[in-house]
């Protein structure tokens, strides 16, 4: 025992090392924990909410002074709140104007008859069909149509709701899957290429603790990482986990498990650096579409939603998501735990089966 | 038992097959304690893959292989892995890790060994102990990887080329670190394709070519059994026998050059020029040295180890 101090462990020997190789690697440290939060501080900027956006109404120059006058009166102007922009500086050609998205909707006078109405927009384009809506009903009321009925109106913001609150968490399982497919793929390869696999199995190390150590590296990078985005997230956007802070952190570790298991198995037997590339590009691609990172997968059709939720990205995003935005618990992400252990548990057996260390 | 024995490596009918390719075919060699044994011979000739089958990385097509009395396969594997040392051709260590940071993670693999202080200290590395593998020279390296095999305190120490590719400044340390290391009675195996490098380390050398041992003994004794200690290279610009002279133990033209080996150079040279000049031939160059393990391999395999 005394000796102790003067033995290293093998398993923290090889999981400092990783861990070092990785942070003295400047640009990997840069994609696996700036550009995550780079890309969430963008896509949060893009789609922050500015107030209520208005629909953008179009008017023909020759518009007769009736119609005019009504528009105005809906455009804010004196005192009363602006119920759409007004686009009507003639200079862009009306149709040319809806076609780009300058303008949801164009209204003008029909022909002959003096007061009559037509809007111009396409009706598949969701904010050009809300305008045709909005702005007929505003109109009316201000050439003087009357309701029916008196209404009011209760306004509710749910938390969680923002499309950044929708985003974040897609963010931190995108990264996740990025930097634990990379660095354990990647680097396993290189070190096959170098010969470092060859030269480690000329040691007395066990095999074991060589993948242990791999994984090991990588829960000390999935921490710092998802340190820094919710750290990120909470000052800049100001998110909060709102559910189980540990089914967070054991699905956060589910899915890097899932993650390194899917690129030791990638890593198992490919040498050459390029292919290593192929296949992990054409691991993570389609996740990127179909998981739900940016968008939900709500929007493919119905018939896929199974597949898709068997991806480890979709069970990773769907799991955070979840405890992040709908304050689930661990029981509540218990389907998303079984999928991302299956495939640690399956990905870690198939890798080790194959695994050729020359 | 066998430990005790006299014998660190014995190798019996050792053959690999890679598919159609015979790349190692009947290797018998034996290596006693102490010394250091050398593989010499051109890139292709097997050396390689016949030390990674030594060092376990391999398993043989057929043939036996005991090493330190143990026999790969057998279950005791980690323990043979625990009594070599072993650095390999052309290894890139961790770019990224300091020169201690390499070694304490290579000691963490063994049960016992010395420290990484100590272990620096006998390859030359303790003032470079902090300074990243990435900028090392690649004598440094090596004796870096060196470092990495003897960090166990090995009976046995297998080196794959590791000189090749250094100055000779740099290959002149790594030798002394070699030196070291036998003074301390570790037994060596090395591969080369430098005969200089074969004839200043080795105690004793097995020479291969296309998968064969050609000849083997030691550097001096298979000089010696060329029956000539001296050659004698020389053009003419018109062909000229010369193998029939008396003192010529044997000749043989290489492109443009005739090679003889002779006992004494005094007694054949006068010899050579006269039938040169009676044959009406012009003498172009003319050189002579001492025997040395090239012109062994020349002798066996017609072929210049140089060649590869």
């Amino acid at each position: 025992m005394a000796d102790a101090s003067r033995q290293p462990n093998p398993v923290v020997e090889l999981t400092v090392a990783r861990f070092r190789e990785f942070i003295r690697e400047p640009g990997a440290v840069f994609w696996a924990f700036g550009f995550p939060v780079i890309l969430a501080l963008a896509l949060g900027l893009a789609f922050r909410e500015r107030g209520r956006t208005l629909p953008r109404v179009g008017l023909e120059p020759q518009a007769p002074a009736w119609l005019v006058q009504g528009l105005s009166a809906i455009d804010g102007e004196g005192s009363t709140e602006a119920l759409i922009d007004l686009v009507a500086d003639g200079e862009v050609e009306t149709a040319r104007a809806l076609r780009i998205g300058a303008v949801d909707l164009v209204v003008r006078a029909a022909q002959g008859d003096s007061r009559a109405l037509v809007y111009e927009y396409d009706p598949t384009r969701e904010a050009s069909a809300a305008a045709r809506v909005i702005v007929d009903d505003a109109l009316q009321r201000a050439l003087g149509r009357s309701d029916l009925l008196p209404s009011s109106e209760v306004h509710l913001t749910a938390p969680g709701a923002r499309y950044i609150d929708f985003l974040f968490p897609g963010i931190i399982g995108m990264s996740l899957m990025s930097s634990t497919l990379w660095g354990v793929g990647y680097s396993i390869v290189l070190a096959r290429k170098r010969k470092q696999l060859k030269r480690l199995a000329a040691t007395p190390m066990r095999r074991w603790h060589f993948i242990l150590a791999t994984f090991l590296s990588r829960v000390l990078f999935l921490v710092v990482e998802v340190a820094l985005l919710l750290l990120f997230g909470w000052l800049v956007f100001d998110i909060v986990i709102r559910g189980s802070v540990p089914a967070f952190a054991l699905v956060s570790l589910l899915g890097t498990a899932s993650f390194g298991a899917i690129g030791l198995m990638i890593a198992a037997r490919v040498s050459s650096v390029e292919a290593a590339n192929g296949w992990l590009n054409l691991a993570t691609f389609p996740m990127w579409m179909l998981s739900g990172v940016f968008f939900s997968y709500e929007r493919f059709p119905e018939v896929t939603h199974f597949a898709i939720r068997l991806l480890p990205l979709t069970a990773l995003n769907d799991g955070l998501r979840a405890i992040v935005n709908e304050g689930a618990g661990l029981v509540d992400v218990a389907s998303q735990i079984v999928v991302l252990a299956v495939w640690a548990v399956v990905g870690f057996a198939i890798a080790a089966s194959r695994f050729r260390w020359q | 038992m066998a430990d005790d024995s006299d014998c660190a490596l014995l190798v019996r009918g050792l053959v690999k097959h890679f598919g159609e390719v015979e790349a190692v075919r009947g290797v018998d060699l034996e290596v006693r304690r102490g010394e250091c044994f050398g593989l010499l011979g051109p890139n292709g000739a097997g050396k390689t893959t016949t030390v990674e089958i030594l060092e376990g990385l391999q398993a043989p097509t057929s043939g036996e292989v005991v090493v330190l009395g143990l026999s790969w396969g057998t279950g005791r594997d980690d323990e043979i892995r625990e009594r070599i040392g072993v650095a390999l051709q052309e290894t890139e260590l961790a770019d990224k890790l300091t020169v201690a940071e390499v070694t304490r993670l290579f000691r963490s693999f063994y049960r016992q060994g010395r420290t990484v202080d100590q272990v620096l200290d006998l390859v030359d590395l303790g003032p470079k102990r902090g300074t990243r593998v990435s900028n090392l020279s690649g004598g440094q390296r090596q004796r870096l990887a060196v470092a990495c095999a003897l960090v166990s305190d090995p009976e046995l120490l297998f080196l794959d080329e590791p000189t090749t590719g250094l100055d000779p400044q740099a290959r002149r340390r790594l030798w002394d670190v070699i030196g070291r290391y036998l003074d301390d009675g570790g037994t060596v195996i090395l591969t080369t394709h430098y005969m200089e490098e074969a004839a200043q380390m080795c105690h004793r050398l097995a020479i291969m070519d296309a998968g064969k041992v050609i000849a083997e003994g030691t550097p001096d004794g298979l000089i010696a059994n060329l029956g000539a200690s001296q050659v004698i290279r020389l053009r003419t610009d018109v062909a000229v026998d010369l193998g029939g002279l008396a003192g010529v133990s044997s000749a043989e033209r290489r492109g443009e050059h005739d090679v003889l080996r002779v006992e004494d150079v005094a007694q054949v040279l006068p010899a050579a020029l006269a039938l040169i000049e009676s044959s009406g031939a012009r003498l172009l160059e003319l050189a002579t040295h001492r025997a040395t393990l090239d012109d062994v391999f020349l002798h066996l395999t017609g072929k210049d180890l140089r060649d590869g």
